[in-house]
């Protein structure tokens, strides 16, 4: 059997299984004891060969840490979290750091295969894609290196990219979303171990799409990578990031961090699949998805596009933002949240326009069903200099059946009186007419629902890079199913 | 045999029994019209047909191709060969109607245990569907009925039952609300389809439309059941003397 096709059969099997990305894969670990301390820090940056400015900065973050409330502001409930009973530090010990793919733990290689990620060159779609995975702590693999190195694009993992390209870490990283920004993206400056970095040089448009999978596997292990893209003056970068765990009882901590910086005339697309697992039907397990993104035209004319469709995890935390700082410069927000059983979502986006004739569109679509909770929280802020600035946002939530809740909260600030900010905000619910006429046609009540949520979501929907569009739209359906009658 | 043989057909929607004991045979390739003043049944009718929920079926049987409709969900009776023009076509937004179409085929398809078709393949089968019917498939590119007019939407369900080729077609007033021009054209989509294989139950309020469509059996249907029934001149009788033979005093 071919490995593609040993992967179908796998993913056949396991779609018994409602969520299909909940197995474990059996491999020896090597972690770093329970708890978090200063010595566990020393410990993760010991293990990544960094320099002592990397240790410094991860210990600052630290302290301050040590000197922050976990927020509560947002329309989540979850369990309180202890964060002396989490590993912060868990990699296969099969693969201290593999030269290439052939090194590989061949277990690590059959995960990705069960998740329908070839890491193999050949396998990827025909050269269109760069992969890097992150598997718990550590990167497993990054694929196309050569060629994007070729084109001087760095495409790496940011632990190699704190040892290979020091300069370039220590002037961006924290500049967007500094150690003191919050209370879950201090904890990821102090503890995070992996995820990807990307340089795209000056007025490169990069070819391939750049795209990391993360993947948590380890028992109460957080995970806590940071991801940082830097598109130098006029270059274009497309990046995807797709998720899975496996399924758990216990909730499990997910504290990211991104940072994105975009130069003069330079444009970064940012797009997000997130499917971690959700929990079960009665809320049990679960990821805690607490996330910081955040995103910087720096440059006049920069473009950071912000496109996600969250899917999975318990509890969802989440703002991508953009500080439009460049004149001219242009902040997008295409999200897509679905809640089902007893899931959270509080996730929106933040535009800060600081330059003269700034522009900003705000998509959100939210849509729940079962007993979930899904809040739309928006920030447009305006300031006193942001000269002919424009927003517009749109909220548009759909609710599938009685006893799920849509809520949205935008906040907008104008101080500047030319600023011209449009909000449009609908609640509707799928209607009985529509699910028989769709059922009338053939459909069944699941791709009835399926076919009209995507159809609700097709604006954000188009933005998504062609090849992952249909795996998204897929997702979808999966995500809401049991959510009809 | 009949294709579709209701007997003794009995219905509540809401509480209220609103079919009181319909009986109807229709054979394979017939065409049957059904009329009846408003309030009748007739839609009610379709939609019992059709499987909609909240019609509750109290008495009686239907069965489709010697298949007990009643036990089958409104999917899969629309998977065994029943298409319902809905009198008021449903608004689906964001969703292409090409999408919509694709969506339906490939359902009955996989219900019938056979390969998907391609996309490519789909669209060039369409548009040559559309083309016979002298339409243009504009239509399929807009969101399902959003933004339509009403004959637009009327034209879109005679284009999807052109592409989906029921066994049965019902047809609720399809014809209400058409230019003559418009109405042309979806008898020309009915006498398209029109053959030993595919039968249809066509619910109207003009004898207009059976000049054009000639139908096999005409059905009087008032106070929920098959009051009369009779060839074309009974519609042309009608035409002339409207419903009150049939009124509830009469009958
Ligand atoms: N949900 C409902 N609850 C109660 N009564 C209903 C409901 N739906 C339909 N009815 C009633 O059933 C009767 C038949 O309605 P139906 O729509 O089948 O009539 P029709 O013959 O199609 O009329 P028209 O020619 O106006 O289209 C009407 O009196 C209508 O008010
Ligand atoms: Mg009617």
């Amino acid at each position: 059997m071919s490995i593609s096709e040993e992967t179908v059969d796998q993913v056949k099997k396991l779609e018994a299984d409602k969520y299909k990305y909940g197995f474990v894969t059996d491999i020896e670990m090597e972690t770093a004891p329970k708890g978090l301390n200063e010595d566990i820090i020393r410990f993760i940056s010991e293990k990544k060969e960094e320099p002592q400015w990397m240790l410094e900065w991860r210990l600052k973050a630290y302290k301050h840490w040590l000197t922050m409330e976990e927020p509560n502001w947002a329309k989540v409930g979850y369990k309180k979290i202890d964060y002396q009973d989490l590993y912060y530090y868990a990699a296969p010990k099969s693969m201290d750091r593999p030269k290439s793919l052939d090194e590989v733990d061949p277990e690590l290689l059959k995960t990705y295969e069960k998740l329908g990620i070839p890491l193999k060159e050949q396998e990827l779609l025909s050269g269109v894609v760069a992969v890097d995975a992150v598997f718990d702590s550590v990167s497993v693999a990054t694929t196309y290196k050569a060629k994007l190195t070729e084109m001087g694009v760095i495409f790496c993992s940011i632990s190699e990219a704190v040892r290979e390209y020091p300069e370039l870490v220590k002037k961006y990283l924290g500049s967007v979303v500094p150690h003191s920004d919050n209370y879950f993206s201090a904890l990821n400056c102090a503890v995070f171990t992996d995820g990807s970095f990307v340089y795209v040089p000056k007025g490169l448009r990069c070819p391939m799409e750049l795209s990391t999978y993360f993947r948590i596997n380890a028992e109460n292990t957080g995970q806590f990578e940071r991801t940082m893209i830097i598109a130098d003056e006029g270059s274009y970068v497309s990046y995807l990031e797709g998720c899975t765990a496996p399924q758990r009882d216990e909730n499990q901590l997910h504290a990211a961090v991104v940072e994105l910086v975009a130069l003069t005339n330079a444009e970064i697309k940012y797009s997000t699949v997130q499917n971690w697992y959700p929990g079960d039907e009665t809320g049990a397990g679960g990821i805690y998805n607490f996330v910081t993104k955040r995103g910087a035209c720096r440059g006049d004319n920069s473009k950071i596009s912000w496109t996600q469709v969250e899917t999975g995890s318990a509890v969802t935390w989440k703002y991508p933002s953009c500080i439009l700082q460049g004149d001219n410069s242009i902040g997008e927000f295409y999200s897509v949240a679905i809640t089902n059983n007893a899931q959270q979502a509080d996730t929106g986006t933040k535009m800060i326009h600081l330059g003269k004739n700034t522009k900003s569109t705000i998509i959100s679509k939210g849509i729940s069903a079962g007993r979930a909770d899904n809040t739309y929280r928006g920030l447009v802020k305006i300031m006193p200099k942001a000269e002919g600035a424009r927003n517009f946002t749109q909220c548009d939530s759909l609710l599938i059946g009685n006893t799920c809740g849509a809520h949205t909260v935008p906040y907008i600030e104008t101080r500047n009186p030319t600023a011209r900010v449009e909000h449009e905000a609908t609640t509707s619910k799928i209607s009985e007419d529509q699910m028989f006429y769709c059922q009338q046609r053939g459909l069944s009540p699941e791709e009835a629902v399926s076919l009209i949520v995507n159809g609700f979501c097709k604006e954000v929907m188009k933005e998504l890079p062609m090849e992952f569009a249909v795996e998204a739209q897929k997702l979808i359906g999966i995500s809401l199913e049991g959510s009809v009658g | 045999m009949s294709l579709l043989s209701i007997r003794d057909l009995h219905a509540t929607v809401g509480g209220n029994e609103i079919l009181k004991g319909i009986n109807l045979e229709i054979g394979p390739g017939e065409i049957h019209a059904v009329m009846g003043p408003n309030g009748s049944g007739k839609s009610t009718l379709s939609y019992v047909l059709a499987g909609r929920e909240g019609y509750e079926v109290t008495r009686g049987t239907i069965a489709f191709k010697g298949k007990d409709l009643i036990d089958l969900a409104a999917d899969e009776r629309a998977n065994e060969g029943v298409f319902l023009a809905f009198q008021y076509p449903v608004e689906v937004p964001g969703v292409v109607g090409m999408t919509f179409l694709r969506e339906a085929y490939n359902a009955k398809l996989r219900y019938l245990g056979k390969q998907e078709i391609d996309a490519m393949e789909f669209l060039k089968f369409v548009r040559s569907r559309a083309k016979t019917l002298n339409m243009s498939d504009d239509m399929l590119k807009r969101a399902v009925n959003v933004g339509f007019s009403g004959g637009e939407k009327k034209r879109n369900e005679i284009l999807q039952m052109a592409v989906l080729e029921p066994d049965l077609a019902i047809l609720d007033e399809t014809d209400s609300g058409l230019d003559i021009d418009a109405l042309k054209l979806v008898s020309d989509g009915v006498n398209e389809l029109r053959s030993e294989n595919h039968s249809m139950l066509i619910i109207t309020h003009y004898q207009r439309l059976l000049n054009y469509i000639q139908p096999d059996h005409v059905h009087v249907l008032a106070h929920g059941k098959i009051q009369r029934s009779g060839g074309k001149e009974l519609a042309l009788e009608l035409e002339a003397k409207g419903y009150a033979e049939f009124s509830e005093e009469a009958a």
